[in-house]
């Protein structure tokens, strides 16, 4: 009996976490008069507000500019992270513990301190709308470096010793040994980097004007908050769903990696 | 022989280190080393990005120590913060500890709970801003059904920022509820039935044992929230603009206003560097009352 009441509280929990999404997809191909209506279904079911969604903006460039700007970012962040990460953990050098002390430094600064300083050398180095100014601020991440540190030092040295006498170098080591032997941490801190980069509005938002260069989140901002949309809930539904069906279709299959990744690196979007 | 192998063999170990942690240092110097050193060339200036910097001396703490709306907005963002810290923490630990138990489908209930912390904030604040309207949301339209009439939600001053921030706690809830879940599982079996046999309730259990044991994970979810709650930006941005009467304008966006509506970079990174101020005294207050070494 008590564990029936249990379940059926966690259900009512669960349903107000999963409703609204529910309710915004089942919004976003209703037609205008039926938009406010609590059901998620209904007879009239359409794609008419898809198709207004791209005749209204250029939804398809976001996308794209998104990808590439999400793509880049994570790629790098893996790439640079776990190079510094393997030096920090397997590599002897003056000044290695220093530079641990200041990785762990740099993750206790908030962001609003150098926000503004941030955006005054964008503009200086010319990168207002690009997509430098978008990429290359965020190519290396401290939680990264962590990570991937934490994760190779437990790897034994003797793997290394081996490939060493018969001369591999040390970055042959790193990515033909190390990173087979790490993809959970590459799994993580990829997740991790894309799905925030992938969200990310601030940022964007200070540094991007012309409409072409702007990234999902910042699009459908404007989109919903400039009143190009006109109100009209279901387009601004709509134009939404571009950006979160990616994510929740990568949720569905690496569940496991979302989850305990974004809680053990004390990062969320 | 050998040992002058190992001293060549440690030299070049030591310059690929280098060469492997330079891209890291160019980029340390260039996006963390400069803006931090920059800020306090700006905080003592003024500068619009067109014309050249202006020596103002002390000038932006000066306006800073007489602006209302930037005490009002630092005020808002405390208020944000007293509702959504405790609210979280009330639900996600109830949550966490129903999760704990045996229960059915436990998978997919985290996997509920979780899923709005991988949404982006701007597609939660665009849903939630139609959730909440006053003639059309749901809200309204379930507090219609137990006969109460309309609630401005997002247009009330009093209502608006305690709104927003129960809607902030909706979406972070899962990441919390994963940390306590984390917290609670490593509490040690033994101590629960120790005290069974001594006769302790349920109730008395979870002050005595799972409470005090929590602490640690307590202190992680005070601290990560408070950091959160202070960048509090895109959600006043869609829904209210920062209105009514300036109630759910918070101190980065009104930040961004100076930044990008009137160009004032040197106010703007005075009021990101008073900000950074209030969030480490915030934080070392909550390290002192929350950290101190647990017992059992």
């Amino acid at each position: 009996m008590k564990k029936l009441i249990l379940h059926l509280i966690l259900l009512f929990a669960a349903v107000s976490f999963i409703y609204p999404f529910l309710w915004m997809a089942s919004a976003s191909l209703k037609p205008v008069a039926e938009a406010t209506s609590m059901n998620l279904l209904s007879s009239n079911f359409t794609f008419h507000n898809y198709i207004a969604v791209f005749k209204k903006i250029p939804i398809g460039r976001a996308l794209l500019n998104s990808t590439i700007v999400a793509g880049a970012t994570t790629a790098s962040v893996i790439f640079f992270s776990s190079l510094v990460g393997y030096a920090l953990a397997k590599l002897k050098f003056t000044g290695r513990e220093t530079l641990f002390m200041i990785v762990l430094f740099t993750m206790m600064i908030p962001g609003q301190l150098t926000l503004i300083p941030l955006y005054t050398l964008i503009v200086k180095l010319g990168w207002v709308d690009s997509y430098p100014g978008l990429i290359v601020p965020w190519m290396i991440s401290g939680m990264g470096i962590l990570i991937f540190r934490q994760t190779f030092v437990s790897i034994p040295g003797d793997l290394m010793e081996a490939a060493r006498i018969e001369g591999a170098g040390e970055l042959q080591i790193l990515t033909k040994i190390f990173w087979p032997l790490s993809k959970p941490a590459m799994v993580t801190v990829g997740i991790i980097t894309f799905m925030g980069t992938w969200n990310e509005v601030l940022w964007p938002m200070m540094i991007i004007r012309e409409q072409t260069m702007m990234t999902m989140p910042q699009m459908i901002t404007m989109f919903a908050v400039g009143g190009q949309a006109g109100g009209d809930l279901g387009i601004q539904m709509a134009a939404s769903m571009f950006l979160v069906i990616p994510l929740v279709i990568a949720y569905v299959f690496f569940q496991k990696y979302f989850i305990e990744g974004i809680a053990s690196s004390g990062i969320k979007g | 022989m050998c040992r002058i192998y190992m001293t060549i063999g440690k030299e070049k170990n030591e310059n690929i280190g280098y060469a492997f942690i330079s891209p890291y240092i160019i980029f340390l110097l260039a996006f963390t080393a400069y803006p931090l050193v920059f800020s306090f060339y700006l905080i003592f200036h003024r500068w619009d990005l067109l014309t050249s910097p202006a020596f103002v001396g002390l000038d932006n703490f000066i306006f800073l120590l007489h602006d209302t709306q930037f005490w009002q907005a630092l005020l808002n963002t405390l208020v944000f913060l007293l509702i959504h810290i405790p609210l979280q923490i009330f639900f996600s630990i109830i949550i966490a500890m129903v999760l704990a138990e045996k229960i059915f489908a436990r998978t997919f209930f985290r996997a509920a709970f979780f899923l709005p912390v991988i949404i982006s904030g701007a597609v939660v604040t665009i849903l939630w801003q139609k959730l909440y309207a006053t003639d059309t949301g749901i809200f309204n339209h379930l507090l219609s059904l137990i006969g109460i009439s309309p609630v401005g939600w997002l247009t009330s001053t009093k209502i608006a920022m305690p709104a927003i921030a129960i809607m902030a706690t909706w979406k972070n809830m899962g990441f919390y509820i994963i940390l306590f879940l984390g917290g609670l599982l490593s509490i040690p079996g033994h101590l629960y039935e120790v005290s069974r046999i001594e006769g302790a309730s349920r109730w008395q259990d979870f002050w005595r044992i799972t409470l005090p044991l929590l602490r640690p994970t307590m202190l992680l979810v005070v601290v990560l929230s408070t950091f959160g709650a202070f960048s509090l930006f895109i959600e006043p941005y869609v829904m209210t603009g920062g209105g009514p009467l300036d109630k759910t304008m918070s101190v980065v966006l009104y930040m961004y206003k100076h930044a990008f509506l009137f160009q004032h970079m040197g106010y703007a990174a005075t009021i990101g560097f008073a900000l950074a101020i209030v969030i480490l005294m915030v934080v070392l207050v909550q390290k002192k009352y929350l950290g101190k070494e647990t017992e059992y």
